[in-house]
């Protein structure tokens, strides 16, 4: 055990961090959810991001990244946190369907949608629920049929991420259409702009179309948009969802850089809360520690040959609940000026924390609700019978 | 960076783990409980022959000279088999503070018989305020105004205060300091001091690591076993959620606590807070288990048939030796309030950021 960083990685935080200084925008971006002026906006920071090759730094060179292992990316994470950059409008794309992509799909396929993807070109959403297919993924009805080379895809998709301004999708799909449950689905790719896509965007929560339903009738896509073999979707499925709980869809650094703001504003309001307040925000930094050092522990037993598991279930929880948790310690240090939108005047910086709130709540929902991660953990890790 | 441990460091945990399942389960607790022993003898003999006793005193010293990291998962085995001996206080807290004082020509003679596992050695530490396993001891470090002395308990009036847990055996100890007694000033003894009391809370808490595991496999093994509507109660979302949310806190205590072994010797802001936070998360683990075990086991968990309550109450216990939870949230505090803080920090050293 060394938890200490070489000379190598220190070096390589000083170079990203000192890129980022001289990149990042000064003013911060409008959501991308919220307009095609912001996604835009988002996207185009992608670009810049990809050209100085920074788009997705473990990916192999020859797809834009620059072939680094795990704690290289964890420090790549840290630095891109910690200098505010925008948020990252493809991560359905780079940190779900990339690994799995690089994983699961032939040479053709990653030499067509890699690249563009590490370039910001093009920008992912995920089509995986439907009305009646939620936690109960397995239910999917949306069909693709075979015909020639080509699918046709029918089906109503929903609460898909990213889906209003997003130029690609991957969705499951039966291409087995005799078939039940989890057998029989394939993983198919489609584009936003096909003729027979029909998006319709779902206000959220804070008003902002983060998500939508995607309506598909008679979309026709070549086969070669197919991931994995015929009936492998939901293998393949699980995998990515693995690595969206697992690691790479909430880096730590993320949240050590809110409890370092929670604890900046805790101690702007210090005279004016309770005890208890103090506990919470204390209570913040150490679970965001905690969550980093385990990202650590689980990095270094990956870089030497070892495979995530169950435990993507537990950092999925352990996120999730920490989010909600900072965040509702933020909006009690800010008492009864937590309800001021953003457009106030006198709102300052105090709508991020509401927004973040809103936004947290989603958090044990979304990439699995937490009930199914503990079901998950109690039948896999704790080895309890199932239902 | 590389947050693994040696291959070796895991070898010498699994055959602690492995003598332990030998020698320590349940079964053993109850008949050492109604002898009413102060140790199990062929237990503790066998603990003894595995030569532990020396594993965190300096080579040149006569011990192994392994660190926290070698010895945080020994702990964490002791916890999880509830052991009544004092092979964690006494080779991970005492001896190291022993050794420290070796100049001293008592000192050093005692550490001698230390070292072989003749006798053991017990501390007087004023974060605690009684003395734990006096009867057993052959001396104890007894801090006075900051000053160290060291005494023989069969010279001292030592008077047992019953704890809730059958296997802590708490004494309070009565003395009069004399320059015969003393050992070290509190000039000198400061820094051996702190560093006793970082062991003595890093132990504790891996040993609530361990007991909150334990907890939760014991809530496994009766809820696959017990049957209700015609299932095993284990099959039941209620039931895996409960258990679930305590296995997270286990998982992300983990890590806090191998972190805290790793960066111990460090000796600063960031490594004490580092050791608070782990002891409180481990507690908070051991906590959420352990009720979560009884409310799992039904009725039958409030019994004293069930084992569980065996290591609720060494929770209980260790939660507050080496401070409590104010206590350690207060040095937490002052790394929060005190340090930079963010991502690129979380490895920190104070040498460092001088």
């Amino acid at each position: 055990m060394d938890l200490n960083y070489t000379d190598e990685q220190k070096a390589f935080r000083q170079e990203v961090r000192s890129w980022l200084e001289k990149h990042v925008p000064a003013t911060p971006l409008p959501s991308f959810d919220a307009s095609r002026e912001g996604f835009e906006a988002h996207r185009a920071w992608e670009q810049v991001l990809a050209e100085g090759r920074w788009g997705m730094v473990t990916w192999p060179e020859n797809y834009g990244g620059r072939g680094l292992d795990l704690i290289q990316w964890l420090i790549f994470e840290e630095e891109y946190y910690r200098s505010g950059a925008p948020l990252r409008v493809n991560q359905n794309g780079i940190f779900l369907l990339g690994p799995t992509l690089m994983e699961y799909g032939t040479e053709e396929q990653k030499a067509r949608f890699l690249t563009s993807m590490a370039s910001g070109d093009e920008i992912w959403a995920q089509a995986w629920s439907e009305p009646q297919a939620g936690s109960d993924l397995a239910s999917v009805r949306a069909t693709a049929v075979l015909e020639g080379d080509e699918y046709v895809l029918k089906g109503h998709k929903i609460w898909s991420s990213r889906a209003v301004f997003a130029d690609w999708a991957f969705g499951l799909f039966r291409t087995d259409p005799a078939s039940q449950r989890h057998k029989g689905l394939s993983l198919i790719f489609f584009p936003l702009n096909a003729p027979g896509v029909r998006v319709q965007a779902i206000p959220q929560i804070d008003g902002e179309t983060g998500f939508a339903e995607i309506f598909l009738e008679d979309v026709r896509v070549p086969a070669f948009n197919r991931l994995g073999g015929e009936g492998e979707g939901w293998n393949i499925c699980m995998a990515t969802a693995g690595f969206e709980r697992g690691l790479m869809l909430r880096s730590p650094a993320r949240f050590q850089v809110a409890a370092r703001k929670l604890v900046d504003l805790y101690k702007a309001h210090e005279g004016e809360v309770e005890p208890t307040v103090r506990a919470a925000v204390l209570q913040s930094w150490m679970d965001a520690e905690a969550y980093a050092l385990s990202i650590y522990a689980t990095a270094s037993r990956l870089a030497a040959g070892g495979h995530i598991g169950a435990e993507a279930s537990t950092n999925k929880i352990f996120w999730s609940e920490m989010d909600i948790a900072m965040h509702k310690a933020a909006l009690s240090i800010l008492g009864a000026r937590a309800e001021l939108l953003r457009s106030a005047p006198e709102a300052g910086d105090i709508g991020r924390w509401l927004d973040g709130y809103f936004f947290s709540l989603a958090g044990p929902i979304y990439a699995g609700s937490n009930e199914i991660q503990r079901n998950i953990i109690a039948e896999r890790m704790l080895g309890l019978p199932r239902a | 960076m590389d947050f693994r441990f040696s291959e070796e460091q895991t070898m010498t945990a699994d055959v602690v783990r492995e003598l332990l399942t030998d020698v320590c389960q349940p079964a053993d607790l109850r008949r050492l409980m109604g002898e009413g022993a102060a140790r199990d003898e062929g237990r503790w003999a066998k603990i003894v022959e595995m030569g532990l006793a020396g594993a965190m005193v300096a080579e040149d010293k006569g011990g192994l000279g392994l660190s926290a990291i070698d010895f945080v998962q020994i702990a964490e085995a002791c916890g999880y088999a509830g052991l009544p001996e004092p092979l964690v206080e006494n080779a991970g807290v005492a001896l190291p503070l022993l050794a420290a004082f070796s100049d001293n020509s008592r000192a050093a003679a005692l550490l001698e018989r230390a070292l072989a596992g003749e006798v053991t050695v017990t501390v007087a530490h004023p974060a605690n305020p009684f003395v734990a396993d006096a009867d057993t001891a052959e001396a104890v470090l007894i801090v006075r105004d900051g000053a160290v002395h060291l005494v023989e308990t069969a010279s001292v009036a030592i008077v047992a205060q019953p704890s809730v847990d059958p296997f802590r055996r708490l004494f309070s100890v009565a003395f009069e300091p004399s320059a015969e007694t003393l050992i070290a000033s509190a000039e000198d003894a400061a820094t051996p001091l702190a560093a006793a009391f970082d062991r003595g809370a890093l132990y504790a808490a891996a040993q609530m690591q361990g007991i909150a595991q334990r907890c939760v496999d014991l809530g496994v093994a009766y809820a696959k076993e017990r049957q209700q509507f015609g299932k095993p109660i284990g099959s039941y979302q209620a039931v895996k959620h409960h258990l679930a949310t305590a296995q997270v806190k286990i998982e992300f205590a983990r890590p806090v606590l191998h972190a805290a072994a790793a960066q111990l010797e460090q000796g600063d802001l960031y490594s004490r807070a580092r050791i608070s936070q782990a002891k409180l998360a481990c507690a908070d683990a051991s906590d959420v288990a352990a009720r979560t075990s009884i409310q799992v086991h039904g009725a039958m968990g409030y019994s004293w048939e069930v084992d569980v309550h065996f290591f609720l109450k060494r929770g209980i216990a260790l939660t507050n030796w080496w401070g409590g939870n104010a206590f350690h949230r207060e040095r937490v505090a002052a790394r929060v309030f005190g340090a930079a803080l963010g991502p690129e920090h979380t490895f920190a050293r104070e040498a460092e950021n001088a």
